[in-house]
């Protein structure tokens, strides 16, 4: 038995007074000049504050009154989240929608413009070309990324203080800064010129910190009873790792991996300096301008026609797709290698 | 009147003797309590009844039918050993106990006659009549000595005229004015662990409750703060009622009136037998408290 | 015969040494190597940067920071006379990372707050998974969102704001033209950082000691009153911590604002008005076209904003580390 859970009684009370609430803010905005929602909105709050301070102050005093309001106004901040949450997934699935068909998917720019009608074209090279990008992220960033943790956690050497730090400064790198930097690096000191190598390279530098850091946690999760196992077998420290911490982890480290790929897959900024234009497939990484989705969305926003801002839409709505679909996996690997 | 002499058995425990003629009912004791009672202190009431108290944690049940009276200006000691379900009870009598996420009671606990678990009663304003000092001593560290012991006004926005006779009379009652009062302004983290009980007594204080309930609050303690903090509760019981839950028997024959002896065995705990302390510790009518004030086992 | 005891001495302890096998010298050598890239790229970052950056910072001198016109013009012999200043840049960055600090961290707060004692177990899970969906948003989409659906709204309340409080100086215009405002991109911002100062808000509120929370129960204390006086003092440094991780963020922020933000070379406190400024924005809008004096500039530019995030988000997770991790 819960004396203490809301009675029938309450929940009636709180039904009550939200319909109330709601009530009179459609009737006042409807008698005064007041418009928007955000009129709606704020009528609601104080009626509802109101109402609900008549039905408080009886059992708890001014005391209670001032308790609920600070629920109230704790559960506001909450539901704005989501709101804006909300309005963002809608939006980009309400207008991208209209333009996601079959060739859309599986056709090039190399015959279209994007100031054409959805039917023309389509971002299949761009699909090829994020992919491009996002292997060779992490063919770079992952080893690093995981070398780093082990570093932080299996040898804990002295430097460990200072590295942890810089991985934490590089998390902080603004994606302009990374896309500039590989082009001054790389564009002018060296033959290579833009393509996806380049482009995949200044993902790398915005995808090491988030992978060092879940690695990092993951690896810390690895019981120290499993090390001394190892290494009381007789075991050298490397093969402790490689073989028992490691496998131990593996889960974990996937998540770290696709973590890390959720945030890359969206960067658009360090595109513009590193991987050119093209409206066609280029599967060459290393030479040649390339394409990915963040650029088509880039471009159909830049145009300003109709045709291209549903390009950009439609976009975004399959790159969303792509990170939640990612986000999804990382999150029920997460979770199973939490439980183990 | 009950004169209380200890004395050693071979096995150590101290064990209480009355003198004079023991009471014949709970009601003589409280009577005789009620007359040492001081006047202008707040008003007792008429004490503090569970009824069929029953506690679960999820679905461990642990607690079974508990019915205690704790009669208006006493002290009563609750004993066992650990995980019997003392701490559990006790918790329930302030209604703390459902803080801790997926649990759950059943029966009831009277404060003057009124079931505190009602549905629609202000649980705030149970828990101002109803105190509690904890086992380790928790002042606010943000606060200064004086901030603290007032906390509990503003935390419930009670209104006092005078503040620094209420700071006054509250640590003089827990036995720490002389200490302190030169530095009211000062951090209470800078007191020792006796002074900071004291200083969680004197706030428990402030809001006047009727009922004060004491979880093992000398447990964390060295012998010097807990003789003191003894001294205290003894003072204090004249003027309120008090539940204090303690591991250590010799402290519930130095401090309480009546004692409840708790037990589990395997299942939910149980309470065994309650009575005048000094009959539980001489004559229990249990066999089961004879073994545990006789330190066979526990 | 007499018996001396010996003298008792403490023994001295023994210095203990492994050799560690070869292969395990070259597991280390390589884990070591490869974790330095950390400090190796970083420098790396600023080493380029401040190459390609030189000659403007050697040209323009401190002005780069200080002054606010940026244009190059070729006079009639071919020499190109170059006047690049990022004030006006850098202040608008500092404005609209503070207006997203403004609403960011009491909602974030609240969110928080809401979240560790009041949400009931099912809401509570959808309001997480929801804010970490946030984080991983692509930040153009952010851009897209905040130009077609938020800024038809905001430039309304952008309207009735200048409406009741245009005597404040900041919501003067002047001109009534609302739209891609330092406020609306402040606005963008905020909800881009919400999660991160959500997060470090939750952890640290969470981990607020139980005994200190139940005596304010115990005494008596509302919800709201615990809060006030136990949650909150304890919150407050991690609260500071994640708004500064959250400013971080915000500084280098770049297509998101690019959308929102009218970019123009003058010093603008008009939030609500069309005209602002963001270093990392800029940058992307003078690349397309720039010569290889002006691309000098954006690097040195580039450089700026690094070290700017890079003082910024030492600072934030100094704090956080001393608030968060520790615990008082």
């Amino acid at each position: 038995m819960r004396p203490w859970a809301p009675s029938v009684k309450d929940r009636a009370m709180t039904t009550l007074s939200v319909a109330l609430s709601i009530l009179t803010s459609v009737i006042i905005v409807a008698i005064t000049p007041m418009k928007g929602k955000l009129a709606y909105f704020t009528i609601f709050f104080i009626a509802w504050f109101v109402i609900d301070s008549i039905m408080i102050i009886r059992k708890s005093g001014s005391k209670g009154v001032r308790d609920a309001l600070a629920a109230k106004i704790t559960f506001i901040g909450g539901f704005v989240v989501i709101l804006a949450v909300a309005s963002i997934l809608w939006s980009a699935i309400s207008r991208g929608f209209k333009g996601i068909n079959f060739a859309f998917l599986t056709q090039t720019m190399r015959e279209a413009s994007i100031f054409d009608a959805i039917g023309k074209g389509g971002i299949a090279h761009a699909i090829v070309g994020t992919l491009m990008l996002i292997t060779i992220a992490i063919i770079i960033s992952v080893p690093m990324g995981i070398l780093t943790a082990l570093y932080l956690t299996e040898i804990k050497g002295r430097a460990a203080g200072i590295i942890q730090f810089l991985v934490q400064a590089m998390a902080g790198v603004p994606s302009v800064v990374a896309g500039l930097f590989i082009y001054a690096a790389v564009v002018l000191y060296t033959p290579l010129r833009s393509s996806a190598f380049l482009g995949g390279l200044a993902l790398t530098i915005l995808m090491v910190p988030t992978v060092t850091r879940t690695a990092q946690e993951v690896l810390n999760l690895v019981p120290r009873d499993l090390r001394e196992a190892g290494l009381a077998m007789g075991a050298t420290q490397w093969k402790t790792v490689a073989l028992v911490v490691v496998p131990a982890a593996r889960s974990g480290l996937i998540t770290a991996t696709i973590l890390g790929v959720a945030r890359i897959a969206g960067e658009t900024a360090p595109l513009l300096f590193t991987i050119g234009a093209f409206d066609s497939y280029n599967f060459n990484p290393v030479k040649g301008d390339n394409s990915a989705i963040p650029a088509i969305v880039w471009k159909g926003l830049l145009g300003g026609t109709p045709e291209s801002i549903q390009r950009a839409w439609s976009a975004i709505l399959v790159l969303l797709v792509i990170v939640l679909v990612m986000f999804v996996l990382a999150r029920t690997l997460g979770s199973k290698a939490m439980k183990k | 009147m009950n004169v209380q002499s200890n004395s050693n058995d071979e096995n150590g425990t101290v064990m209480s003797e009355s003198q004079n003629t023991t009471p014949s009912s709970l009601s003589d004791v409280a009577a005789n309590r009620a007359e040492k009672k001081v006047a202008g202190t707040a008003p007792l009431g008429t004490g503090l009844e569970a009824r069929g108290v029953h506690a679960w944690f999820d679905k461990h049940h642990a607690l079974e039918d508990v019915s205690l009276d704790f009669s208006a200006g006493t002290v009563t000691a609750l004993i066992g050993p650990s995980g019997c379900g003392k701490s559990t009870f006790i918790r329930t009598l302030n209604r703390m106990h459902e803080f801790i996420p997926n649990t759950s009671m059943a029966g009831q606990v009277l404060l003057d006659g009124k079931d505190i678990y009602e549905p629609g009663i202000d649980v705030t304003k149970i828990r101002l009549q109803i105190g509690m000092v904890f086992q380790k001593p928790n002042p606010f560290p943000s606060m200064t000595i004086g901030e603290n012991v007032l906390s509990g006004l503003k935390l419930a926005q009670l209104k006092v005229s005078n503040h620094e006779d209420l700071l006054e009379e509250c640590l003089t009652r827990a036995g720490l004015w002389t200490e302190v009062k030169d530095r009211l302004g000062a951090h209470a983290g800078g007191l020792s662990g006796g002074q900071q009980q004291r200083l969680c007594i004197a706030r428990a204080l402030a809001v006047k409750p009727k009922v004060l309930l004491m979880d093992e609050p000398c447990s964390a303690l060295d012998p010097g703060s807990t003789l003191r903090i003894e001294e205290t509760i003894s003072q204090l019981s004249k003027s309120m009622t008090i539940v204090i839950v303690t591991h250590n028997m010799q402290q519930a024959a130095r401090v309480s009136d009546y004692t409840a002896f708790f037990l589990s065995d395997g299942g939910p705990g149980q309470m065994i037998e309650m009575g005048p302390t000094n009959e539980i510790f001489s004559r229990p009518r249990d066999q089961r408290t004879e073994n545990y004030v006789t330190g066979r086992f526990g | 015969m007499s018996v001396t005891a010996p003298a008792k001495t403490t023994p001295t302890p023994r210095v203990i040494t492994t050799k560690p096998r070869v292969s395990d010298q070259i597991f280390r050598g390589i884990v070591t190597t490869f974790s330095f890239s950390a400090l190796v790229i970083l420098s790396l970052i600023a080493l380029f940067l401040l190459l390609k950056g030189f000659a403007t910072f050697k040209e323009q001198g401190i002005g780069f920071i200080t002054h606010f016109e940026w244009n190059i013009s070729t006079d009639a012999a071919g020499k190109a006379d170059a006047h690049f200043g990022l004030q006006a840049m850098l202040l608008g960055t500092v404005i609209i990372s503070f207006i997203a600090l403004f609403f960011a961290v009491p909602l974030s707060v609240l969110t928080a707050l809401f979240l560790t004692f009041y949400a009931p177990q099912g809401i509570k899970k959808l309001l997480v998974t929801v804010i970490d969906l946030m984080a991983a948003f692509p930040s153009i989409l952010y851009g897209l969102w905040g130009y077609f659906v938020l800024m038809p709204m905001a430039e309304y309340w952008a309207k009735l704001l200048h409406k009741w409080f245009g005597w404040i100086y900041i919501f003067d215009v002047p001109q009534p033209v609302f739209t891609r405002s330092p406020f609306i991109a402040g606005i963008v911002l905020s909800i881009m950082i919400i999660p991160i100062i959500t997060s470090v808000s939750r952890e640290v509120f969470s981990q607020t000691p139980l005994d200190r929370v139940q005596a304010a129960y115990a005494l008596g204390s509302s919800k709201w009153g615990m809060i006030r006086a136990v949650v909150l003092p304890f919150g407050a440094g991690g609260v500071v911590g994640g708004s500064m991780l959250g400013l971080g963020r915000a500084f280098g922020e770049t297509v998101a604002v690019y959308t929102v933000l009218n970019i123009v070379f003058r010093p603008n406190f008009h939030i609500l008005f069309t005209q602002g400024g963001n270093v990392a924005s800029m940058i992307i809008q003078k690349w397309g076209e720039a010569s290889p004096v002006e691309l000098s500039a954006l690097m040195a530019a580039g450089l700026v904003l690094f070290i700017l995030t890079l003082i910024v988000n030492f600072a934030a997770n100094f704090v956080v580390k001393k608030t968060v991790k520790s615990g008082r």
